[in-house]
């Protein structure tokens, strides 16, 4: 008797399976999202410099997308803009996806902690997110820090749930009751049975907050409540702009929103196919 | 060594009891059969007398002493369905060796193959991993085991395999053995004494 | 019988079925308005799933192999084999609801017909139907009448409605049964109405895939006998179970199933004893090792799925091995009125 293992698909050139392609989509965005905070961070401020020689000029092959009434590229703009709202958005994120495991944990330590949580996270959800971000921006004196507190304090809600529903699920599976009799202790079952199949989602959670965060960051940005004018952000650009598009000038508008929407899909496309990976109902196609 | 257990009553509602006033006891190196049809509430004393089941009124005892809640619960209970006994994420070797490491004697009593322990609970079929799950359970430690139907969903052959093995063992360790079945012809093949639990459940 | 041991010895399948019709003749003439051609016809079929072996190689894994079955109407097949052997995966494949990630080959007839993908989503359902093993099969949040009835247009509703209730009285399900969620019912009730789903969707052929696991004998019994009564009104019925006892009470033939092919097909007939009528060493430990027989176990498991065999499938535990065993696998041969794949039977 041998182990049969007959390859169907062999090396890259024989045309991909769902998983390599997944992969492949996976690399390629991070890829392109990678590119964006690098070169955001290696263009320095003089590239920014005022330059009223070639203000508002159309989008050409010099300024691919264009340049703005102070004659600034809004290539490079737009880049810095993106940048700083991946790298917030990456703060954010890690911050709620902390706050999250260890609410989630908390929650199954005892009925009243699991009520209160419940309770928290339904009074998070029942105010209006962008309005809740304001309230704790200014709570927190406005600017980057308040934007970025913000943002982080009031995403843990779903990924809390998750946490939450999936530890009680866990919780009443045969195998744990059974560790227990073999009598390991709750730690022990905490982090060799629990935790191995919370990562998973833990994971995917973080990287579908993602886009939330950065959009929820240039919304607050775009009404004033964000970050201040100097700073290069995608809200600030966005809003700024909205005084010049009756001029004709929809490039100053245009190139920065689509940059965002495709950064915001971009995300959602790593989360997407990570899920497919990751979900046994799929694995194997 | 005795396992008692003693005017023992549950049920999820107050007015709708699934177990009354039961008693029972199991002696070291008893094999002892209980039969009940479906719905009767033989997992539910399983669990009782294994410990998972908490919310319950009465008494279980070994000796006359309450089993301790913390460490390891000298009456072991095996499950009807070993898929859902075992942690998908684990690797077969670490299944086997979560309570104690499983002597090679009974490894090979079991027939259960090294070749088996690099593999995850779903490449096993459930007459495979029913061995493993009581390879687990049968510990220098355990002094009892519950056997709620734990080869109802495998072939004849593997069934004689199974209880050919857990009798030997159990024999040599002096354990006491539950075996929880609706099948009498299995249980009088097995078992010392019989006891029907509609005969000592009083609902 | 002299005769029928050479038409055994040219061994294929079609004659096969000619045998098993005359021996039904000579046995019963009431039976004679049967069908000639069996309802279902599963030619060699194979089934293999690719999976995803380390990283990002596919691999294939085969799990139903060189496997042959026949269902005729008015007859209860059981399907007889331990767990992993494949014997859900060949109810799904005639369903037509594997995953996406299968490969089926080979011939299935239905009624003469060829079973294609689009034939067997078209009469899933209408003319075979499933009724499955476990409870989980009902949507927990509809109530019960409105499931078995399942979506028919409006006017025929109330039509519906009275044949489902006439259905339920016959299997003594109360009115109130109709208006409960599935988390009311007892495990005895469930099984009662996944058969009455079956039997209401008029269907000729029937497969149950382990209707009877956990059940006490008296809701077995009364659980086999609506199979039986089904076939009785002339179904075809295929019942899937490992449970060789359930199996003996009802059934007509017995396919012994393992490691993903069959390996012999008996008449109930030929159960009895110490099992000297059975013809395939397996089929008689399987018989050997039920408690109520010699409760005798015999060494070794069934292969692995990823095990490549060259030889007898069994080969390993067989206790008549000769040396052809170990070289390919067996030819099909029909013997006293069953199949069987071996080579030391004449």
């Amino acid at each position: 008797m041998s182990t049969a293992v007959v390859t169907v698909n062999k090396g890259v050139f024989r045309g991909f399976n769902l998983r390599q392609k997944t992969l492949l989509i996976i690399g390629f965005t991070s890829l392109l999202l990678l590119a964006i905070v690098i070169s955001s961070v290696e263009f320095g401020d003089e590239s920014l410099h005022t330059n009223f020689g070639s203000k508002n000029l159309n989008p050409s092959p010099e300024h691919p997308f264009g340049t703005d009434w102070m004659g600034r590229d809004m290539f490079i703009r737009t880049l810095k803009g993106l940048g700083s709202s991946i790298m917030i958005g990456a703060f954010a994120s890690t911050i709620s996806t902390i706050l999250a495991i260890i609410l989630g944990l908390l929650s199954s330590t005892g009925k009243i902690a699991d009520s209160f949580i419940a309770w928290l996270v339904d009074l998070f959800l029942s105010i209006p997110h962008l309005l809740l971000i304001i309230l704790i921006s200014i709570g927190f004196g406005g600017g980057a820090t308040g934007v970025i507190i913000g943002v982080a304090l009031t995403h843990w809600t779903g990924l809390t749930r998750v946490v939450r529903a999936e530890i009680k699920q866990l919780k009443t599976q045969e195998y744990i009751h059974i560790s227990r009799n073999l009598g390991k202790s709750k730690w022990w079952i905490a982090t060799k049975h629990i935790f191995p199949h919370l990562i998973p989602q833990i994971f995917l959670g973080t990287i579908l907050m993602f886009p939330h965060a950065i959009l929820h960051e240039a919304s607050a940005t775009f009404l004033g409540f964000g970050l201040s004018p100097h700073e290069p952000a995608i809200g600030i650009i966005l809003s700024e702009s909205m005084k010049y598009l009756s001029a004709g000038y929809w490039w100053l508008a245009f190139f920065p929103g689509l940059s965002l929407l495709i950064v915001v899909l971009a995300f959602d496309m790593i989360g997407e196919n990570l899920g497919k990976l990751i979900d046994p109902k799929n694995a194997h196609e | 060594m005795c396992l008692k257990c003693e005017n023992i009553s549950f049920g999820y509602k107050k007015n709708n009891l699934i177990l009354n006033n039961v008693n029972l006891s199991l002696g070291s190196g008893e094999v002892l059969g209980l039969i009940g049809d479906s719905g009767s509430g033989k997992s539910t004393l399983c669990k009782i007398l294994a410990g998972y089941e908490n919310n319950y009124q009465g008494n279980v005892s070994i000796d006359g002493k309450a089993i301790p809640s913390k460490g390891y619960n000298p009456v072991q209970l095996v499950f009807q369905h070993p898929e859902k006994a075992v942690n998908p994420k684990w690797k077969m070797k670490d299944i086997l060796n979560e309570g104690h490491i499983v002597p090679q004697d009974i490894l090979d009593s079991f027939g259960i193959k090294k070749s088996w322990f690099n593999r995850w609970p779903n490449e096993l079929s459930g007459g495979e991993l029913q061995r493993f799950a009581l390879a687990r359970a049968l510990s220098p430690e355990t002094k009892f085991l519950i056997a709620d139907e734990i080869t109802t969903m495998v072939d004849a052959i593997t069934q004689a395999q199974i209880w050919n093995i857990v009798l030997d063992i159990v024999k040599e360790l002096n354990i006491g053995v539950l075996v929880v079945s609706h099948e009498k012809k299995l249980i009088s093949k097995l078992c010392h004494d019989v006891v029907y639990l509609d005969d000592i459940n009083t609902v | 019988m002299g005769y029928m041991e050479n038409m055994g010895n040219m061994g294929n399948m079609e004659n096969m079925e000619n045998m098993g019709n005359m021996e039904n003749k000579t046995k019963t003439t009431a039976k004679e308005k049967k069908k000639t051609e069996a309802l279902l016809k599963v030619e060699n079929i194979s089934l293999s799933f690719i999976q995803y072996a380390s990283g990002l190689r596919q691999t294939e894994l085969k799990v139903i192999s060189n496997l042959s079955i026949e269902a005729h109407s008015g007859e209860i097949l059981a399907v007889v084999g331990s767990s992993g052997s494949g014997k859900s995966l060949l109810a799904h494949a005639i369903l037509g609801i594997l995953p996406s990630n299968a490969k089926l080959d080979g011939k299935m007839e239905y009624n003469g017909q060829q079973l294609t993908p689009e034939k067997k989503e078209e009469i899933r359902g209408k003319e075979i139907a499933l009724v499955p093993q476990s409870t989980n099969y009902l949507d927990p949040l509809m109530r019960i009448s409105n499931q078995v009835i399942g979506c028919v247009e409006e006017k025929n509703e109330g039509l519906m409605k009275k044949v489902q209730r006439d259905i339920f009285q016959k299997y003594d399900l109360k009115p109130d049964v109709d208006r409960m969620f599935p988390h009311e019912l007892s495990g005895g009730m469930t099984r009662r109405v996944l058969v009455s789903t079956a039997v209401m969707s008029s269907a000729k052929l029937i497969i149950a895939d382990e209707p009877t696991p956990g059940l006490d004998e008296k809701t077995l019994n009364e659980t086999l006998s609506y199979f039986k009564d089904m076939a009785n009104r002339g179904c075809a019925v295929i019942l899937i179970t490992h449970d060789i006892e359930a199996a003996l009470k009802i059934s007509d033939k017995i396919a012994v199933f393992y490691a993903g092919t069959v390996l012999e097909v008996a008449n109930v007939e030929d159960f009895k004893n110490n099992g000297e009528n059975l013809r395939h060493p397996y089929t008689r430990a399987l018989w050997n090792a039920l408690p109520q027989n010699k409760f005798q176990a015999i060494k070794g498991h069934q292969p692995m799925q990823d095990e490549v065999i060259d030889g007898c499938i069994f080969y390993e535990r067989c206790s008549k091995k000769n040396e052809l065993c170990s070289k390919g696998i067996p030819q099909l041969k029909s013997v006293n009125g069953g199949v069987v794949r071996c080579n030391n039977v004449s």
